[in-house]
């Protein structure tokens, strides 16, 4: 059931926070639901059929994959990270649980995280400053971890001038100041 | 240094922990083997100037433990294998 | 503010006029002059002082090697000292001044040092100042720092900022001149990604320094065309200002951006420098030559410079550093020197070449078979002593001599994987190595291809060999024509002399005297004679004195120079400002920080902060009128023990662990058994390092039948997840055990006191009395409503519950549970308070999991099961640490209740002498204990579970305090537990 109390973003706010520089929007969401996935030994089978059966996206390794209402994104072998709507899938888990029974472990991950979705303009400029990762070279649909200011995080490339990501909710304000201070460098 | 990543490809050693000797994935059963085997196993280790086996894990990365084969004399980096794949080869099961 | 010396032609742009100030004098210059090329432009030639004996000094170079034209640019906190004019921008506003020297560059106190060199002399400082050894830091360091050395820091904050980066190309080219122009048009019109950087502001390397013809055009008008070309090139990326600086595993090279350096102040927003890391997949140096002086007696004077350089301030900058020039060569390359000045009208008085063949220039005085013997003028070039094949000297007024002893190969960025230069007779220089860094080639002039053909040629050709090797097919395309002529030269190091000082390493001011004196001692490897003289080891690291002084050396040993061979050059190539190696994270943005759900709210409420790694947490929460952090501290506890206390413990690790074999794989990283604990419990559990010394302490709870959380301590959180993943992964590979962290996911807050139950019962859906809820019960719950957990776990040995909501609730969880508390009067409490509660407790925290202590030692022996198989369990039992008499946790009380207590403090017996042997352990944690009225300590004791009742001295060295104590149990409070049962 939907809470009554109140909710905090990552950055301490009521509301999630946009911010533009130049032609870059850096904008936080709060209305993604996140659940890791791994599939128990010798149980691939059991997650491919139910994972086919509830469409839920099982992406290979450096892959994101979008859908309705599951999205998802490769995090090690056998372990994905399932994206869905927050409003109807705040308890993703016990969502998720119902598709896959004991085939697979499965945990809440929606806090753990905080969103950005980067977007507009040329990014590499901006993210060559930011990550090790080859932003130019790599294909749309990527999705890695990666290390920014110091923090791990996940990458992923939904489009030339669209840029996923998510960083450990904790340090959302450092990571916000990195990039901001990163935009502000190259426009 | 840039180590080839089984699944992910080349990545910076920036993103990797080291650990040491690929040995110490040949840990004797605390049940039957006894102070001498563990100490043996915990502390007498080669040091190679030439070809060498250790492990790295990938923390800022998909978590994989893995064997690399690296020269420590030139730092060339001949093989990379999943530490798991190993393992499971060596006979390790659970 | 005429520009005496300037002449015609250069790539500088005369319509604008740039001001500048040098000494606070005003000069002008143009758009394209380095700070160096306007100073001579304006007749000035004395730029700095020498680093030991305070010789008056102009530039050797009109690059980056330059040893001598270091300068202090700007001022305020933007004060840079030891800038090379020769390679700083001019920019409008400039203010450069001279250093080491006092009180004017003019008249420098300090070069009565020159007067007393023969005391100077390599050696010196090692063999003086010996005695007496107490001296040294005292009166000897600061004379000598102050004396001798460089410029001065501004002693304020850098006001600019740094970025780093990451770039990645399939061919990384250092260097842009004709062999790296080349190598950039072949592989960029191949498709494939290039790089080209270039420590220069203008690409084209020595084409624009010469005049010499590249395909019908000018050099410089070449390297234009090129330029522009490869800038029209989407695959390729041109970076001038950058200098790569070093070479590093597998491809990777770093590179220096001076992104503002040519700018007063940075643009808004804008870094001074970026810090690059290059990935590549094949590297090109085609980094050029360096030319090398002649040594002769005071050839160090202002208006003495290489030869080619001499050439270079004439064709670039349209600078003519003297009326009056000579040139000093064992080389053809010098008669170029010679020829170009002609050319542009300047007066070439004489022509001085060791070499008594070739060709004769006509129209200059060329003497061949001569050699410059002395020069004279203090401040500046006045005249040269020359010494003709038949023994006569002669003086010749001159007010510049152009001085060429060949060219060295750059081959510095070849050698920073230990590859050691090879000496070729034939160009009389090192050239690099075969065991370069794996993946870099060599082009050009650095590869001892000297001629501009040979440049052009060798840079086609090797971008095409890396083609080939990245799969990629592509012709070769006609070269331009370009002049071709070898290398002719006779080798010549230093002019033999009488008695004078003739320089090497001018930054450094190592002489052919040093050398010889070093020789004689007997340090005559290479790397001896490096660190004995200091030849290499200045700012400039001998790019033009270093081959010198080998060759020097190998002629006293009678050794050849291949066999007296290189030291290695070490990144940086040139100097790197740390800021740029620090980048961004400096002072408050050295690292991220981490903040736990209830800071917004601490916030508010004035909470004082503390870093935790990279967490902040609340440290306490100071009241209206409390005025010293015991105060506040005091009340938190004693408000939790009489009543209810709310702590943020989210920092502390969490990790889901799930799958079939959970529960045996945590019986595996546990040294005491999770297998049997029933779902809807938690047990404090305790893991070993495989050596037995434990690692982490924390509660697992078991939440389904293959579902378990652990919490690991805050410190350790990524250490045991790390070593977790070890033991699923290489250790036991088919265990059926998943792993994730969650510690950010879920607010967690401890309810701590008697009245916890009372106040989480207003919250909490579910009945939580004791039978429902029991002591170490562990379950999902909700509260209002909202999916959380419930952990009846206490660290403060109070009736205690953890309580977790998923993050984005926590501002409300905090807020709800403080208003609920209001009728119990409770506290929000920070980790000093903590702190107190769990010593009173005696539970160890991160002093006693020093890394160094085993289960027994704190108390916990019993822990470890011998049952099963678990890391660290075999060797726990080693004789060595269980011996009785080993360390033991025990509690500590001052006799005296007011008597103070401090951690650090060592264990000795009543009347013992305070020396090692007396060391009876140390008190690991100390807090004041509000409940018990004083301090209290916990500490490890030799053989401390035997001592218990006994009075002993808690010595402190550092505070020199020697206090009686009691040794008791390190249960302080409730040593039976019944608090947290209630």
């Amino acid at each position: 059931m939907v809470s009554a109390w109140h909710q905090t973003t990552a950055l301490g706010a009521a509301a999630p926070k946009v911010i533009k520089i130049g032609p870059y929007r850096i904008a936080e969401r709060l209305d993604v639901a996140l659940a890791s996935l791994a599939t128990r030994r010798g149980r691939d089978k059991d997650v491919a059929r139910a994972a086919k059966a509830a469409k839920v996206p099982l992406p290979m390794p450096s892959k994101a994959a979008t859908g309705s209402p599951f999205g998802g994104f490769w995090l090690a072998p056998d372990m994905w990270m399932i994206e869905a709507p927050f409003d109807s899938h705040e308890d993703i888990a016990a969502h998720l649980k119902a598709v896959f029974g004991d085939a697979a472990s499965i945990t809440e991950q929606t806090d753990a995280w905080v969103r950005f979705d980067v977007s507009g303009g040329n990014l590499v400029p901006l993210f060559e400053r930011l990550s090790n990762l080859d932003l130019q070279a790599l294909p749309d649909g990527y999705a890695s971890r990666t290390v920014i200011d110091h923090l791990g995080c996940y990458l992923i490339k939904r489009a030339t001038t669209e840029i996923t990501l998510y960083c450990p909710r904790s340090s959302a304000q450092s990571l916000l100041h990195a990039l901001e201070v990163t935009a502000k460098s190259v426009i | 240094m840039i180590i080839n990543h089984p699944i992910l490809g080349p990545r910076d050693v920036q993103e990797f922990v080291y650990l040491g000797d690929a040995k110490m994935m040949h840990r004797p059963d605390g049940m039957t083997a006894g102070t001498e085997a563990f100490h043996d196993y915990l502390y007498n280790r080669d040091n190679p100037a030439g070809e060498h086996r250790e492990l790295w894990y990938h923390e800022q990365g998909d978590r994989s433990w893995l064997v690399v084969t690296r020269n420590t004399v030139t730092h060339e980096i001949t093989r990379v294998e999943l530490a798991r794949d190993v393992a499971r080869a060596e006979g390790r099961s659970k | 503010m005429s520009q005496p010396n300037r002449i015609s032609g250069g790539q500088i742009d005369r319509s604008q006029s740039i001001r500048f100030t040098f000494d606070g004098l005003p000069y002008i210059g143009h758009p394209g002059d380095t700070l160096a090329s306007a100073l001579l432009a304006n007749g000035v030639r004395l730029m700095g002082r020498s680093f030991k004996y305070h010789r008056p000094r102009g530039p050797l170079s009109a690059g980056s090697e330059e040893p001598n034209a270091l300068v202090q640019l700007r001022s305020g906190a933007r004060q840079e000292p030891n800038t090379r004019a020769t390679v700083a921008e001019l920019f409008d506003g400039l203010k450069a001044t001279s250093q080491n020297a006092w009180p004017s560059l003019r008249f420098d106190a300090m070069a009565i040092n020159d007067r007393l060199n023969t005391f100077f002399t390599a050696g010196f400082y090692y063999k003086t100042f010996m005695w007496p050894k107490s001296f040294w830091e005292k009166a000897y360091e600061p004379i000598i720092r102050r004396a001798a050395g460089l410029g001065a820091m501004s002693r304020q904050e850098d006001p600019d900022e740094y970025d780093k980066g990451f770039l990645h190309c399939d061919l990384l080219i250092i260097g842009a001149g004709p062999a790296g122009l080349m190598a950039a048009l072949t592989a960029g019109r191949a498709g494939v990604r290039v790089i080209v950087a270039d420590e220069d502001f203008r690409m084209g390397g020595r084409l624009n320094a010469e005049t010499f013809s590249v395909g019908g055009h000018s050099g410089a008008d070449w390297a234009a065309a090129a330029v522009a070309e490869l800038a029209g090139l989407p695959n390729v990326r041109l970076m001038a200002r950058s200098t790569v600086v070093g070479a590093f595993d597998h491809g990777i090279y770093s590179a220096v951006e001076r992104v503002s350096d040519h700018l007063a102040v940075p643009e808004a927003g804008k870094p001074r420098q970026t810090l690059w890391r290059i990935y590549s997949k094949r590297a090109l140096l085609s980094g050029g030559a360096t030319e090398r002086p002649i040594a002769f007696e005071n050839n160090d004077r202002p208006g003495i410079m290489l030869a080619g350089s001499l050439r270079a301030y004439a064709n670039r900058w349209g600078v003519a550093v003297g009326d009056r020039v000579a040139v000093f060569t064992n080389n053809d390359d010098g008669l170029r020197t010679a020829l170009d000045l002609q050319a542009k009208g300047v007066d070439v008085v004489a022509l001085i070449d060791n070499r008594e063949g070739g060709a004769l220039l006509p129209g200059i005085r060329h003497l061949r078979g001569a050699e410059v013997i002395d020069s004279a003028g203090w401040l500046g070039l006045k005249s040269i002593t020359v010494r003709q094949t038949n023994g006569k000297t002669e003086t010749i007024a001159c007010t510049a001599l152009g001085v060429s002893g060949g060219w060295n190969p750059t081959v510095n960025i070849t050698s920073h994987h230990r590859s050691r230069p090879e000496w070729r007779e034939d160009i009389a220089a090192f050239v690099p190595g075969p065991a370069g860094p794996a993946g870099l080639t060599v082009a050009g002039a650095a590869a001892g291809a000297m001629s501009t053909h040979a440049a052009l040629a060798t840079g086609q050709s090797q971008a095409l060999a890396v083609l080939v090797e990245l799969g990629i097919a592509a012709k070769a395309s006609d070269l331009p024509q370009a002049e071709d002529a070898p290398v002719a030269i006779k080798p010549l190091w230093y002019v033999h002399s009488r008695k004078g000082r003739a320089w090497i390493d001018q930054q450094n001011d190592v002489t052919v005297k040093d050398i010889k004196l070093a020789h004689q001692e007997n340090f005559t490897a290479v790397e001896h004679l490096k660190r004995y003289t200091t030849l290499g080891m200045a700012t400039d690291q001998g790019k033009t004195g270093n081959v010198l002084g080998i060759a020097i050396m190998a002629e006293l040993t009678g050794q050849s120079i291949p066999a007296t061979g290189t030291t290695i050059y070490r990144p940086p190539y040139t100097p790197v400002a740390m800021g740029a190696l620090a980048g961004r994270s400096r002072g408050r943005e050295f690292k991220p920080f981490r903040l736990t759900p209830s800071h917004k709210w601490a916030e508010e409420q004035g909470a004082v902060f503390v870093e935790v790694g990279n967490w902040l947490r609340t440290q306490w929460l100071p009241r209206p009128g409390e005025t010293t952090w015991r105060e506040s501290v005091d009340r938190e506890v004693l408000a939790t023990r009489k009543s209810v206390g709310i702590c943020d413990v989210t920092t502390l690790g969490k990790i889901d662990i799930q799958g079939t074999d959970a529960g045996v794989f945590l019986d595996r990283v546990y040294a005491n058994t999770f297998s049997t604990l029933p779902v809807g419990k938690c047990r404090y559990g305790l893991m070993l390092r495989e050596d037995g010394m434990v690692l982490d302490d924390g509660t697992t709870a078991r939440m389904g039948e293959h579902e378990y959380v652990m919490t690991t301590t805050t410190a350790n959180a990524v250490t045991v997840f790390r070593h977790l993943e070890y033991c699923r992964q290489c250790l036991w590979p088919d265990t059926d055990v998943q792993l994730i962290s969650t510690t950010e996911a879920w607010a967690q807050y401890s309810v701590a006191g008697p009245n916890a139950r009372k106040l989480l019962q207003k919250l909490v859906d579910q009945d939580i009395s004791d039978a429902a809820f029991p002591y170490m019960g562990a379950g999902n719950i909700t509260v209002g409503g909202l999916r959380a957990r419930l952990f009846r776990i206490s660290f403060s040995g109070e009736l205690a519950y953890e309580i977790a909501v998923p993050t984005r609730y926590g501002d409300a969880l905090i807020r709800k549970l403080v208003e609920a508390g209001q009728e119990f009067d409770a506290v929000v409490y920070g980790t000093e308070a903590l702190g107190v509660m769990r010593i009173e407790k005696g539970h160890v925290a991160g002093n006693e999991l020093n890394g160094q202590s085993s289960a027994l030692n704190m108390g916990l022996g019993k822990m470890v099961s011998k049952k099963k198989d678990s890391i660290g369990m075999v060797l726990s039992q080693r004789e060595g640490m269980n011996q009785p008499g080993g360390y033991r946790l025990v509690g500590v009380k001052p006799v005296d209740p007011n008597g103070s207590l401090s951690a650090g403090s060592h264990f000795m017996e009543i009347g013992a002498p305070v020396e090692l042997a007396s060391d009876g352990g140390w008190l690991t944690s100390k807090a004041y204990s509000p409940h018990l009225g004083c301090d209290i300590a916990l500490g490890y004791l030799k053989g401390g579970d035997q001592k218990i009742g006994q009075r002993m001295r808690a010595v402190n060295f550092l505070t020199k305090t020697d206090t009686e104590i009691d040794i008791v149990s390190p249960h302080f409070l409730d040593p039976e537990g019944e608090r947290l049962r209630g």
